[in-house]
């Protein structure tokens, strides 16, 4: 096979390459925004793809009905904040296992969402377009790469240090590590753990939901059933992988996108690579940060002390 | 404690309920309708097994207006199951369809084959039509079209309407059937368009919009003006849409995805194969056979044009159509010789026409397609 080295190397290839990063790691950025909120509580909600895909079928509806893609984004981050709720209640109220209860959230979202969902397939709602942000947009290389995308892409980046500023800068902030971390000792100091670790868990949900939701009405722009395609599992990994920083997230979102895409790119020039290899390479790298968090000490990983355990009120660990 | 974890039991039993519900309500909806035109006519009852679910779009959406089209027609009972997994509850469902007395049993996707196989034995007076496989009894039969012939003649399409000489193919998996679909069109495209060449990119994956659009996308970034497609979602067409390229769709007209871009597509119609089944079932006389059918009985065929196809390549298109309606050329035209693979080597010759075994294992790229074909394991 003839190597096109050189319509590799190109910068078309490269900006292209990235720009397309961009688009296909916000998806990503979302959920694993969501995610790390929730987790820096305490709680493991291990539901996303089933609150994602849930959100991606409620904002592809609304907007459908109702004519308003940002309405269905805002609807779809509510529809993701009602299932996180269930995961809430069920980790935090009755004390339950969180991980078999996220299990569950995957089966609720997918099987609802194919039952409400198969009257929507094939058809067209009204969908969020790219932006070229005047002035910006017409920097050579670095504008086509970053500053002509859709809005959320630029919602999804300024989250990101809302959330780092929310959990580093605020007091909330403090009592949501706090809970994460030692929610014995935070509630010694009168937090309430529980309304913490609810408020934590749907604001996540909130986040995930929307990131569905970036799918149907920003990125591939339909409805189908089952559309997540496993996304809610590799931002699983992407929490792990960021060591729980909304900062790292949007380098491992964008990394991970990217990967996705890389594949096709390196096809479209003609480049002979076996797609079973390149599509495996997000699976591959997600197990290696795995053992990472397993090898390296906790503290030196950041995984919130408390993650997934419940916290009862007087009870010795 | 004991309370909250008899608590938990309930709500998990209830969702679990719910669930279930569900998926009987969704996954197994049986949908009769009573027979309309009292005849001297056998009365008989068909189920139809589907893979995915009815409402894709895609392969399974055909088969399903195939299934309504036959019981309006022929005021018969049916009953469908979709979303049944390959090599999972298949054997469950058809033997449940056998069990309750369906005198024929549509099983539309080649891995339900064995299962279809499996049952027939234990139900020898129950007629069973297994879409796209190639193993046979005396009461299981397979039918299939040649959608390669329409693939073709949009292939005569895209060659056609490029600017750029560059034509891009997003493709689901690499087997047999998807690059049969491959070479037609690359065939086609040649035929009107010796300088353009067909840039294929692998999905991996026959459902994943998000990955079918990036993949059109980055054909579209390296400068391909055309995007066929071998996936079940419109995704692609979008892609085309939004970029300002054409696309050519395939199962369905995809026009209303993408207005502006879609020239054409490659579409099925199973209600010629269906009607002809169920109307030989009715009068009696089925035997097990290999349907294979092409353009001249209708089973595939051609979307409606975009006003952009100029009408010279409509013509071009109608004549090459004709030659299929009139028994001008072989049913495996347009694979006839000489065939050139991506390395130059002959592989038929001058008039040599392919055979539907080679068809069966064809494993190589015709010489204006670029990309590879990833080795099977």
């Amino acid at each position: 096979m003839r190597v096109d080295v050189e319509a590799v190397i190109t910068s078309g290839f490269i900006i292209s390459l990235l720009a397309s990063s961009i688009r296909a790691g916000t998806p990503l950025l979302f959920a694993t925004l969501g995610e790390i909120v929730t987790e820096r509580s305490g709680i493991l909600n291990l539901g996303l793809e089933g609150i994602m895909i849930t959100g991606a079928f409620t904002g592809f509806a609304v907007s459908f009905l109702t004519g308003n893609p940002w309405l269905g984004i805002v609807l779809a981050g509510f529809a993701g904040m009602a299932l996180a709720f269930v995961h809430a209640f069920f980790s935090v109220t009755l004390k339950a296992n969180q991980s078999i209860t996220g299990l569950m959230l995957v089966l609720l979202g997918l099987g609802i969402t194919g039952f409400f969902g198969r009257d929507y397939i094939g058809q067209v709602a009204t969908y969020i377009d790219p932006i070229e942000i005047p002035v910006l947009s017409s920097i050579p290389v670095v504008g086509e790469i970053v500053f002509r995308h859709d809005p959320l892409v630029y919602l999804a980046l300024l989250l990101a240090f809302v959330i780092w500023f929310l959990l580093f800068r605020t007091r909330y902030g403090l009592e949501i590590i706090a809970s994460g971390e030692n929610p014995e000792a935070a509630d010694s100091l009168g937090v309430d753990v529980d309304r913490i670790r609810y408020l934590s868990t749907m604001l996540g949900g909130f986040l995930v939901g929307i990131g569905g939701a970036y799918l149907s009405l920003a990125y591939a722009k339909l409805w189908t059933e089952g559309m997540t395609a496993g996304r809610g599992w590799i931002c699983l990994a992407l929490v792990i992988f960021s060591g729980w920083m909304p900062q790292r997230a949007i380098l491992g979102a964008y990394l991970f996108g990217g990967l996705d895409v890389l594949s096709f790119k390196l096809q479209a020039v003609g480049f002979g690579v076996s797609y079973h290899l390149l599509a495996m390479v997000p699976y591959v790298v997600t197990i290696i940060f795995l053992l990472f968090s397993v090898i390296r000490k906790r503290e030196a990983f950041g995984a919130p002390a408390s993650l997934g355990l419940p916290y009862i009120r007087g009870k010795r660990y | 404690m004991k309370v909250k974890g008899l608590l938990l039991v309930v709500l998990a039993v209830f969702i679990a309920g719910f669930i279930a519900g569900c998926a009987q309500e969704g996954g197994e909806k049986q949908v009769t309708t009573p027979a309309t035109t009292p005849s001297e006519k056998k009365e008989i009852k068909a189920a139809f097994v589907y893979v995915s679910p009815v409402g894709d779009a895609g392969w399974t959406y055909m088969h399903d207006q195939g299934r309504k089209f036959i019981e309006q027609k022929y005021g018969i009972k049916t009953a469908y199951t979709e979303n049944v997994a390959e090599g999972g509850d298949d054997e469950r469902v058809i033997r449940e369809y056998a069990e309750q007395g369906y005198d024929v049993i549509f099983t539309t996707s080649f891995g339900f084959m064995d299962a279809t196989i499996t049952v027939a034995k234990d139900y020898p007076d129950t007629i069973f039509m297994h879409c796209s496989g190639y193993k046979t009894a005396k009461n299981v039969g397979t039918y299939f079209g040649r959608m390669y012939q329409a693939r073709y003649l949009t292939g005569i399409v895209a060659g056609a309407m490029t600017k750029s000489n560059k034509i891009g193919y997003v493709a689901a998996v690499p087997i047999p059937e998807v690059i049969r679909g491959i070479n037609a069109f690359a065939l086609g495209v040649k035929k009107v368009n010796p300088d353009a060449k067909v840039y294929v990119v692998w999905t991996g994956t026959w459902y994943d919009p998000a990955k079918e659009k990036e993949a059109a996308l980055s054909l579209i970034s390296e400068g391909c003006d055309v995007i066929a497609q071998h996936q079940d979602s419109p995704a692609a067409q979008q892609a085309a849409e939004e970029n300002g390229a054409y696309s050519i769709g395939y199962h369905s007209d995809m026009s209303k995805f993408a207005p502006k871009a879609h020239l054409t597509a490659a579409v099925w119609n199973w209600s010629v194969i269906y009607s002809y089944i169920i109307e030989e079932v009715m009068a009696g006389t089925w035997k097990s056979e290999e349907i294979w059918w092409g353009i001249d009985k209708g089973v595939v065929g051609i979307a409606p044009f975009n006003d952009a196809v100029p009408q010279e390549v409509r013509d071009m298109v109608n004549e090459e159509m004709q030659k299929y309606l009139n028994g001008e050329v072989p049913e495996q035209y347009p694979f006839v010789g000489p065939i050139y693979d991506q390395n130059g080597n002959l592989v038929k010759a001058e008039g040599e026409v392919m055979t539907d075994e080679e068809f069966l294992s064809m494993n190589f790229f015709v010489d204006n397609v670029v990309g590879e074909i990833p080795a099977s394991e």
